[in-house]
């Protein structure tokens, strides 16, 4: 079997995205070959997962790095665990990159150069993420002042007196009688 | 009354959002490129090998640089159009072999047409990320400066074209 069959995927049409019956059909298959494969190889599988480069030392700084980073073919999947093409020359790329002595942050702005912040599973802190930061503490005040006024509301419709001695009479009264 | 106003209020937000979030396509990742230089390259072209194409030999000129591939199932879908553009000669367009063997290259070539003034090959996807490619087919147009004014990612389509594409070149046409 090729790795390309399993693996193709550069392709709009890739293995992760459900564009189209056809795409959705054919990497069911894909998938259910792949859990074949995991399943019979298992522990072939882990040694694969080994690392490849030369050394372990920029294998290891690659993986840290690249699980901070998106991989823009499955979207949902960090550059480190993507079994795309896509992540697979990105990995080649910031292997080499930390070979030629390049730092995180140099790698982390190439990259941001050519893809955007979309690379960046954690989003930069700028003027147009401030919602993004923010917005989640700002519905926690929001609902905790909500919560405090709802609260005081009902506080006092219970202290006020439910019935007036005279309301109270007349429904007695008016139980009495239902007994009598 | 009011009671009911404001969870009603809050719903219709959320709603909007919503139906504004749906009609998003995640696939569609702006590119930071817009505005700046097109990344430098030189690379081999696909049908005489030993000769090189390099980006700056396209300035002075409004070109489009289509990244496609023999294997890419796409590019079967934008391929007509392409050539029918190449034949038009409104605007160039030079094709990115992208991770492709060169003999699927121009046999996909010699099958399906060649609207290709140019094509050079990037067998390891080099010059792919410095373009910022994440799928294929992608389409950069690219003024006379070498500046990258528009990024078409997934396959070129006629209402692409129409609305998008040719009146920008155009438009980079009548400038200096």
């Amino acid at each position: 079997m090729s790795p390309t069959l399993l693996f193709p995927s550069l392709d709009i049409s890739g293995a992760c995205n459900g564009w189209g019956i056809r795409h959705a059909f054919f990497s069911a298959i894909r998938f259910t070959f792949l859990l074949a494969l995991i399943l019979a190889l298992a522990p072939a599988w882990a040694k694969e997962a080994a690392p490849v480069a030369e050394d372990p030392e920029v294998e290891r700084r690659m993986i840290d790095l690249s699980e901070d980073l998106r991989c823009l073919v499955c979207q949902n999947e960090t550059i480190a665990a993507s079994r795309a093409d896509f992540a697979n020359d990105l990995r080649r790329e910031i292997r080499e990159q930390m070979q030629a002595n390049k730092s995180d942050k140099e790698i982390v702005d190439f990259l941001v150069a050519r893809y955007g912040d979309f690379v960046l599973y954690r989003p930069p802190f700028k003027s147009t993420t401030l919602l993004l930061w923010f917005g989640p503490f700002i519905l926690l005040l929001g609902g905790a002042i909500a919560l405090l006024v709802y609260l005081k509301q009902r506080r006092k419709q219970i202290q006020e007196p439910a019935l007036s001695d005279q309301e109270l009479k007349h429904a007695e009264d008016l139980l009495k009688e239902r007994k009598g | 009354m009011t009671r009911f106003l404001l969870p009603l209020g809050i719903f219709v937000v959320l709603v909007g959002f919503l139906l504004v979030g749906l009609n998003l396509n995640p696939r569609q990742v702006p590119s930071p490129l817009i505005g700046k230089p097109a990344p430098e390259f030189q690379l081999q072209q696909l049908h005489q090998a030993e000769q090189t194409l390099t980006s700056k030999d396209n300035l002075g000129k409004v070109w489009l640089l289509n990244v496609w591939a023999s294997w890419c199932v796409s590019c079967r879908e934008e391929h007509p159009l392409l050539v029918e553009l190449a034949k038009s000669g409104i605007v160039p367009v030079y094709g990115l072999n992208y991770k492709d063997q060169r003999d699927d290259a121009l046999r996909w070539l010699k099958q399906f047409g060649d609207p290709y003034t140019v094509s050079i090959v990037d067998p390891e996807g080099r010059t792919g990320i410095d373009y910022g490619v994440y799928g294929v087919p992608e389409t950069y147009v690219i003024d006379k400066n070498g500046i990258i004014r528009y990024k078409q990612i997934g396959p070129v389509t006629v209402e692409a074209l129409q609305t998008k594409i040719l009146p920008l070149v155009k438009e980079l046409e009548l400038q200096g």
